[in-house]
C-alpha cells in the first residue's frame, strides 16, 4: 500500500491486515507506555484545511505513538490562509522530507493530488464529500469486535448522504466486508443514481427493523436552508433514529459529532446498543495502523524503517 | 485576418471529399492566387508558378469551420490571445473561427468589436469573427446596442459562459433581431437546476460525492427558448449541446419550424463522465460537462439525422494554475482546436461509428447557423482547404500546443489522423513542421 486515498483502492486482504494490525496496537494501548519507536525519525505532516476534533487528533496521537515528528498544521493562520496554492504548499512542505502527509481537504481529490505532486505517502483524512476512508476502517474495526463478520449481515445508512462522504467510504467497505447496505432518507439527500453503487434505496425507516447496524449521519443545519428538507422538525418525524425505532438487537453507529434530537434521539446515542463511544476509541488504533501499513511494513515503500518489517510493535524501553 | 499573399499551390493526386459540395474523387487540387483554380485529373494539372505538393494517399477537405471558440482577449491573455488560437485553429485544420464575447471586460461595444477586428487584421492567420454580448457587461439586465456592434462587424451575439437568465430581456434580444440580425447564440443551463453542479448528475457523481449538474438544466431552457425563438420568429444557435433531452427538444423545434441550430463538442461526442473518476479537472472539467454514454449516443444520432448540423469545439484555454487544484476548485473548460478533427476521426470514424463524409461536412458546417459561406472546394471559390493524413499517428502534446494552454481533453492520447496543410482564407495558415513538401516546382 502506497496511499490510502480512497477504500476503493483496497481489497479485502489488505484491509483485513490493516484491522488485523490495529488488533495488536489496541494490545499495546493496554500497557503502561503506550509508545514503540517504529517511526522515529520519521516525519508525519498532519495537514487540515478543514476544521476537524476526532480526525486530526486521533492521526496527530496515532504519529506521536509510533514516536514519529508530527508537524500540524491548520489552515487558519497558515500560508494557505493567504492565498497559497495547495501545491505550493505541498513543494514547501516537501522540503522536509516527509515520510507521510495526512491531508483534510473541503474539495474531492485533494488528497489524490497530493500524492501525485510529491514522494510522501498520502493519507486521506476526508476530501470534500469524496472519500473518508480511516474512517471507513474504524468504523469495520469497531463493528468486527461485536459481529465476528459482516458476511450477509444488513445495514442500513441512514440521512444526508449527499453530503457525506464518510457514507460513501462506508457504503464501499461494508460491501467489501460482505455485507448488504441499504441508503435511506429524503429523496433530495440521495444523490440520483447511488443504487449503481450496489445499495439498496429507501426513503422510509418503516423496514428499519431488518438491519443489523443501523449506521445514522450527521444532519447538518445549513441543508434546512437549501431546501433539501422543509425542517428540522419534519427531518426528525421522518428519519429520527430513537428508541421507539431502534430494536434492542441492532447496533447504532455515527461518525459524530451527534446533533441530538436530530438525527439521533438523546436515548439513542446513550442506548447500550450505541458503538459511538467505541468508534471514537477505535480512531486511534486504526489511524495507527494505517501509519504503520503505509511506513513501516515494508514491501513497496522502502524507507528508514524497512528493516522493522517483520518486527510486533514494541513498546520504548523494551528490548525489540 | 492579416493581409499576405494567396496561395499558389497545387496538391498532387490528393483524394477530395466536400460531401456538401458533391466532389469526391481523386483529383490534383489547382489553388492559384488563393482561389480554388480547379480539380483536375491527377498529375495533369499545369505546375507553372504554383509549388507542387505531393498528396497522393492524403485526403483534402473543405477545411472547418468553428463557430464557439474562446481567445481570452481582451484580459485573460496568460491564456490565449488572438494570434495564439488563431494558429491553434490553423493547426486544427480550421479556416474561421467565431470568438466569444466572455472576455474581461466583455465585448459588449461597438467601440470593443472593432479593436478586436484591427487586433485580428494584424495578429490572426485564419479568419476570425466576434460575436459581442447579448447583455451589457453580461450581467443579463439590459441590451447592449445591437444594432450599432453589428454595424461595427459582429457576427451574433452570445452570453456564452452564462446562460440568459431573464426569459423578458432574451425576448426582447430576438424582437430587436428583426432589426439588426445577427444570430443570438445561447449557452443553455438553468442556474438554479446547476447550483454549484460540477459534472453530471448521475452514478458517477453519486459515487464521487461531487454535485451534479441535471441534464434537464440544460433542456428546460432549450425548450424555453425554442419557444421564445417561435414566438418571435427569431433565429437562434443552441450552444454545446450536451443530453438527450436537449437534442429531443431541438429537434421538436426544427419539427415545428422554428429557426434554431446548434453545435456539439467533440468531447461531448468521444468521452462520458466516466471520465470523471479520475477526478483529473485539466481534461476534463467543462460545462455542460460529459455526460452519460447515453446522452453521448444521442449527440451521435443528432449529428446523424441533421439535428446537430455542425461540430464546435468550445475551445477553453486555461492557465496551468486554474486547473491543477483539486476538482471543484478548477477553471471549466478544454482546448479542442488542434485535436478536433483527429480525436473525431480515430473515435468515431475509424470505428465505424460514423462515415468520414459526415465528420466533415459537420466540421464544416458551422459557418451557416451564422449566415456565412460555408467552406467548399468547389472550383472558383476562396480556397479553405485542410489537407490531412488520416494513418498519419501522433501523440497529443507531445510536440506541444500552438495554443497558450495545455489543458487538451487529448492530453497524452494517441490519435490517428492528422492536419498537414491547412488553407484559411485563400492563404498558407500551417503547415506541420515535419512534413515534407514533395519535389518544389
Amino acid at each position: 500500500m502506497r496511499h490510502l486515498l480512497g477504500i476503493d483502492d483496497l481489497s479485502r486482504e489488505e484491509i483485513e491486515a490493516i484491522l488485523d494490525r490495529a488488533e495488536s496496537f489496541a494490545e499495546v494501548g493496554r500497557r503502561d507506555i503506550k509508545k514503540v519507536p517504529t517511526l522515529r525519525g520519521r516525519t508525519v505532516v498532519s495537514l487540515f484545511y478543514e476544521s476537524s476534533t476526532r480526525t486530526s487528533s486521533s492521526f496527530e496521537l496515532a504519529a506521536k505513538r509510533l514516536s514519529a515528528d508530527l508537524v500540524s498544521i491548520k489552515s487558519a493562520g497558515s500560508s494557505a490562509d493567504k492565498g497559497e496554492s495547495l501545491k505550493d504548499t505541498v513543494a514547501t512542505l516537501t522540503a522536509y522530507d516527509p515520510a507521510a502527509i495526512v491531508i483534510r481537504h473541503p474539495y474531492a481529490g485533494a488528497a489524490q493530488l497530493v500524492a501525485e505532486w510529491g514522494e510522501a505517502a498520502v493519507v486521506n483524512a476526508g476530501d470534500g464529500k469524496h472519500e473518508h476512508p480511516s474512517q471507513a476502517l474504524l468504523d469495520l474495526f469497531t463493528l468486527r469486535r461485536r459481529l465476528d463478520s459482516l458476511e450477509g449481515r444488513r445495514i442500513w445508512i441512514v440521512g444526508d448522504v449527499l453530503h457525506s462522504r464518510v457514507a460513501r467510504s462506508n457504503l464501499v467497505a461494508f460491501q467489501a466486508m460482505g455485507a448488504e447496505v441499504t441508503v435511506c432518507g429524503p429523496p433530495a439527500l440521495i444523490p440520483r443514481g447511488i443504487e449503481a453503487m450496489g445499495c439498496e434505496v429507501t426513503h422510509s425507516l418503516e423496514r428499519l427493523g431488518e438491519a443489523d447496524v443501523v449506521y445514522a449521519l450527521r444532519m447538518q443545519r445549513e441543508r434546512m436552508n437549501e431546501s433539501f428538507v422543509p425542517s428540522i422538525r419534519e427531518y426528525a418525524a421522518h428519519f429520527q433514529i430513537d428508541s421507539r425505532r431502534l430494536g434492542p438487537r441492532q447496533l447504532l453507529m455515527h461518525p459524530g459529532p451527534v446533533n441530538r434530537g436530530v438525527e439521533l434521539s438523546g436515548e439513542a446515542v446513550d442506548s447500550p446498543q450505541s458503538l459511538i463511544a467505541e468508534q471514537v476509541a477505535s480512531g486511534l488504533v486504526v489511524r495507527m495502523a494505517i501509519l504503520y501499513e503505509l511506513l513501516a511494513s515494508g514491501g513497496e515503500h522502502p524507507g528508514p524503517a524497512a528493516g522493522d518489517s517483520e518486527q510486533r510493535p514494541t513498546p520504548i524501553g523494551q528490548p525489540a | 485576418m492579416r493581409s499576405g499573399e494567396g496561395a499558389d499551390v497545387v496538391l498532387r493526386g490528393a483524394t477530395v471529399l466536400d460531401p456538401a459540395a458533391g466532389i469526391e474523387g481523386v483529383h490534383d487540387v489547382v489553388i492559384r492566387d488563393g482561389r480554388i483554380a480547379g480539380l483536375e485529373a491527377p498529375g495533369a494539372a499545369e505546375v507553372g508558378g504554383l509549388e507542387e505538393i505531393e498528396a497522393c494517399g492524403l485526403h483534402a477537405f473543405p477545411a472547418f469551420f468553428d463557430p464557439h471558440v474562446h481567445l481570452r482577449t481582451p484580459g485573460h491573455e496568460h491564456k490565449e490571445d488572438i494570434e495564439t488560437g488563431a494558429r491553434s485553429a490553423a493547426a486544427g485544420g480550421f479556416c474561421g473561427i467565431l470568438a466569444m464575447a466572455n472576455t474581461d471586460p466583455s465585448v459588449s461595444t461597438p467601440a470593443d468589436v472593432e479593436a478586436l477586428r484591427e487586433a485580428a487584421r494584424e495578429a490572426a492567420c485564419v479568419p476570425v469573427g466576434f460575436l459581442a454580448t447579448v447583455s451589457r457587461g453580461m450581467e443579463g439586465e439590459e441590451l447592449t446596442e445591437m444594432g450599432a456592434i453589428r454595424d461595427a462587424g459582429a457576427i451574433g451575439f452570445s452570453d456564452d459562459g452564462l446562460p440568459i437568465r431573464s426569459a423578458r430581456l432574451l425576448r426582447r434580444a430576438l424582437q430587436y433581431q428583426r432589426l439588426c440580425g445577427g444570430t443570438i447564440a445561447l449557452h443553455e443551463e438553468d442556474p438554479d437546476l446547476s447550483g454549484d453542479g460540477v459534472m453530471h448528475e448521475g452514478p458517477v457523481s453519486a459515487a464521487l460525492g461531487l454535485a451534479g449538474i441535471p441534464s434537464v438544466s440544460e433542456s428546460t431552457m432549450i425548450a424555453r427558448d425554442a419557444a421564445l425563438a417561435g414566438y418571435e420568429e427569431g433565429q437562434i444557435h443552441v450552444q454545446h449541446l450536451s443530453a438527450t433531452e436537449s437534442v429531443e427538444v431541438v429537434r421538436a423545434a426544427k419539427a415545428a419550424g422554428v429557426r434554431i441550430s446548434c453545435e456539439a463538442s467533440p468531447h461531448h461526442l468521444c468521452l462520458t463522465d466516466e471520465e470523471l473518476r479520475s477526478l483529473d479537472p485539466r481534461r476534463f472539467k467543462m460545462n455542460p460537462p460529459l455526460r452519460a454514454e447515453a446522452d453521448r449516443q444521442a449527440l451521435i444520432e443528432g449529428l446523424r439525422d441533421g439535428t446537430i448540423e455542425c461540430i464546435a469545439t468550445d475551445h477553453a484555454p486555461h492557465a496551468a494554475e486554474e486547473k491543477e487544484v483539486p476538482f471543484e476548485q478548477a477553471a471549466m473548460g478544454v482546448t479542442g482546436l488542434e485535436t478536433a478533427f483527429a480525436a473525431l476521426h480515430t473515435d468515431l470514424v475509424l470505428t465505424g461509428v460514423i462515415e468520414l463524409g459526415l465528420l466533415v461536412e459537420r466540421l464544416a458546417g458551422g459557418a451557416a447557423p451564422f449566415d456565412l459561406p460555408r467552406p467548399t472546394l468547389a472550383p472558383g471559390s476562396e480556397a479553405n482547404v485542410a489537407l490531412c493524413d488520416l494513418s498519419a499517428e501522433w501523440t497529443v502534446g507531445e510536440e506541444g500546443y500552438e495554443s497558450r494552454s495545455q489543458n487538451s481533453w487529448c492530453a497524452g492520447r494517441k490519435l490517428t489522423g492528422r492536419v498537414l496543410i491547412t488553407v484559411a482564407g485563400g492563404q498558407v495558415a500551417y503547415r506541420l513542421r515535419s512534413f515534407s513538401l514533395g519535389v518544389a516546382a
